[in-house]
């Protein structure tokens, strides 16, 4: 038959295994991602030139060039000269590198909305560099990007499955590997498919909600 | 040296598929978003449910995993598809959704004072929708829409593990029989954004065009999808 | 929207209109119109004559533009009846019954109007001249030619002749209202409805709009209804100023009348902080 549910029920612990890591995965990738966006985004507004410009291409070769190339680099290509990753490392910095791009658009966005008047009362009142930016700038910025940020975590949650390309035993590995040992891969992937929905879909409404609370309280 | 550029045919054919297959789902994507973004954006309930669920569907799932699933589950139900043709399908339906919220979005922003002009001047409900909303909508769209080609190039790579010879694939094969890895890939890294950068100039060519501004700077094609 | 149980008869159109039918061109019919719980008209009747000028005045959320609205199919109405030159708006007649009207009847019925909007509402993906021409040969299928010669005809009029090829974008904001004006009069209405078109210009460009509906106002066919804060200039043009306060008629009169000596005590405080020198 196409469909055994009992098989389905059966393979459900080993699937949840498998989701353990690419929650793990997508942790790691995303304190990566909120870092690299943050210092690609406050890099890219620098005053020297040559920061800015390399802060705008270093973000457009990340955006413009597929994550399974970058994967493909990090883990078969590195080795060539000398740097050798385990998988999981491989995988998350191709996940943190690529999804971070992205997030310095939203953190550009987030910073350009802060309005100019706050700028010119920290310059007037005083403020350091670095307390301008952690006191005034920054904690009003954040908020607002939340829902943004958190859409892209979403989006690196679900892109994990790739890394299954290189053998590392999140979900959809799992799934496949399944899959080869009992020619049933219908009822793996679906399963896993429907995890991937479990999760994504709630929280997708969640940043939905989020989103519209902040456009309300905004006035 | 003679070894590398031997397998560049290899590479231009893989490219040739990358291509075709950008191309074609391309075509579905943007039926599909016109059509969905549409029907979403009338409000009509027995036509948005049953669209809703297929654009929940496409997003919240990664393409790779929908490939995977198509590509296994389909032949059970008796659809027997070319690699080609599933990847089209996949590829065309996932960046498709997104982009009806896309057109949709686009089609709310076109202000309320354009519809009623039309009402004014008589226009049909139809006649308003092809002649006044739907023109103003896609020029809206044109910035967004850039984005998603490109991330639909972007999901073409994911087809080599449906077993299509596409661009990555070829690479890596390439990668194989030279040993060189780093210089392929990384000659493929730069074909991507070059093709990337392509559709950005092309899209704000066209943005140019239709909006007859002279100022629309690149850097305002940084914004994400 | 409720039916209505007889249908009065209408006289069948012909060259000679009695005085009653022309005095009643424009009726509203205890018309009542609410947006949720509020109550925007309630009750609301009115009579216009044929190639007359209504100024329409009063405070904001009076109701003066739901009515023009209305008129303009862009709002419905909940209760009552619209009649426009003996025929209902959103109605249909059926036997002698009446029934809400399809959007095929509306289509029809709204040839006689045309509106010109406070956010002149012009088309930014076609030039000036598109504008104008695309309703004609779109609504009312004019060919190309005729529709483009009336068009040049209107803008010649309006004194935009040399902006036709024009985008809206480049335009100021009393010159995007004389297009607006051109677009509607290219599609001969028989009523012409202004909502508030001068109250988001500068000042300096509020007389150039004016001019034109000076110009309009030597054409006797033409019925207008002026929604407008500019209360000398409503002055000047209308043959009767209608006050209008939370969806009722505080007071109908010529304006020689309602602006020198008004007979409410309302209409009065009202002008009063319009109109400084107001006794």
């Amino acid at each position: 038959m196409i469909w055994n549910t009992d098989f389905a029920i059966s393979i459900l612990p080993k699937l949840l295994k498998g989701l353990l890591i690419t929650l793990q995965a997508t942790a790691g990738g995303t304190l990566l991602a909120l870092v690299l966006g943050l210092v690609l985004a406050l890099s890219a507004r620098s005053g020297s030139v040559l920061l800015a410009r390399s802060a705008y291409g270093v973000t457009e070769l990340l955006r413009r060039t597929p994550l399974l190339v970058h994967l493909y680099l990090l883990f078969f290509a590195l080795p060539e000269i000398g740097i050798v990753l385990p998988r999981l490392t491989a995988g998350i910095l191709a996940l943190g590198l690529h999804t971070g791009s992205y997030m310095a658009a939203v953190y550009q966005s987030g910073i350009d909305a802060v309005p100019k008047g706050q700028w010119e009362a920290a310059q007037a009142l005083g403020y350091s560099r670095f307390d301008k930016w952690t006191r005034i700038i920054l904690p009003q910025a954040i908020p607002m990007m939340i829902p943004a940020l958190g859409n892209y975590v979403l989006l690196m949650f679900k892109e994990s499955a790739i890394l299954s390309v290189i053998a590392v035993p999140e979900a959809m590995q799992t799934a496949m590997s399944i899959g080869n040992q009992t020619y049933r891969y219908f009822e793996a992937v679906t399963v896993v498919g429907l995890l991937y929905l479990a999760i994504s879909l709630p929280v997708a409404a969640a940043l939905r909600a989020l989103e519209t609370r902040l456009a309300v309280t905004r006035q | 040296m003679e070894k590398f550029l031997s397998y560049v045919p290899l590479l231009i054919e893989g490219l040739k598929v990358t291509l075709a297959i950008f191309t074609c789902a391309l075509v579905v994507a943007t039926l599909f978003a016109i059509v969905a973004g549409t029907v979403r954006f009338s409000g009509s309930r027995w036509l948005s449910r049953p669209v809703a669920a297929l654009v929940e569907f496409f997003r919240g799932t990664s393409c790779f995993v929908q490939l995977f699933w198509c590509f296994y589950a389909l032949p059970l139900f008796g659809l027997t598809l070319t690699p080609f043709m599933t990847s089209v399908i996949v590829l065309g339906l996932n960046v498709g959704s997104f982009g009806s919220e896309v057109v949709r979005g686009a089609l709310e922003a076109v202000p309320k004072g354009q519809i009623e002009a039309a009402r004014a001047l008589n226009y049909s409900p139809l006649k308003s929708f092809l002649h006044i909303l739907m023109p103003q909508a896609m020029r809206i769209a044109i910035r967004p829409a850039a984005n998603l080609m490109v991330d639909l190039l972007k999901l073409t790579p994911l087809t080599s593990l449906v077993t299509v010879n596409e661009l990555t694939r070829n690479a890596m094969v390439m990668r194989n029989q030279t040993g060189s890895t780093l210089g392929t890939l990384l000659c493929i890294f730069a074909v991507y954004f070059l093709l990337s950068s392509l559709i950005y100039f092309v899209m704000n060519r066209l943005e140019v065009h239709f909006i007859h501004r002279k100022a629309v700077r690149a850097a305002s094609t940084r914004v994400a999808a | 929207m409720t039916e209505m149980p007889a249908v009065p008869h209408s006289s069948p159109r012909s060259e000679t209109r009695t005085a009653k039918e022309l005095r009643q061109y424009i009726e509203f019919r205890s018309v009542g119109k609410s947006y949720g719980p509020v109550d925007i008209l309630k009750d609301f009747s009115l009579n216009i004559a044929k190639g007359q000028r209504v100024s329409l005045i009063g405070p904001s959320g009076s109701g003066k533009t739901t009515i023009l609205r209305i008129l303009m199919t862009l709002e419905s109405i909940q209760s009552g009846s619209v009649w426009i030159d003996g025929k209902p708006l959103w109605h249909e007649v059926r036997g002698d019954q009446l029934h809400p009207a399809s959007e095929k009847y509306l289509h029809e019925r709204r040839r006689r109007l045309g509106m010109v909007f406070q956010s002149f509402n012009l088309f930014p993906h076609l030039t000036v001249l598109e504008n104008i021409t695309q309703p004609q040969r779109l609504n009312l299928k004019r060919p190309r030619r005729d529709a483009e010669d009336r068009a040049m005809e209107l803008l010649e009029m309006v004194g935009l002749a040399h902006k036709a090829r024009a985008w809206p974008e480049e335009l100021s904001g009393g010159q995007k209202q004389r297009v607006a004006i051109a677009r509607t009069l290219g599609m001969d209405p028989e009523i012409l409805l202004f909502d508030e078109i001068t109250s988001a210009l500068d000042p300096e460009l509020v007389d150039e709009v004016l001019n034109v509906l000076r110009r309009l106002s030597e054409r006797p066919d033409l019925t207008m209804l002026l929604v407008t804060h500019e209360m000398s200039f409503a002055r000047e043009f209308s043959d009767r100023v209608i006050f209008m306060e939370s969806g009722k008629i505080i007071e109908d009169a010529p304006p020689e009348r309602l602006f020198v000596n008004p007979a409410q005590e309302r209409t009065r405080q009202f002008l009063r902080k319009i109109l400084p020198h107001t006794r």
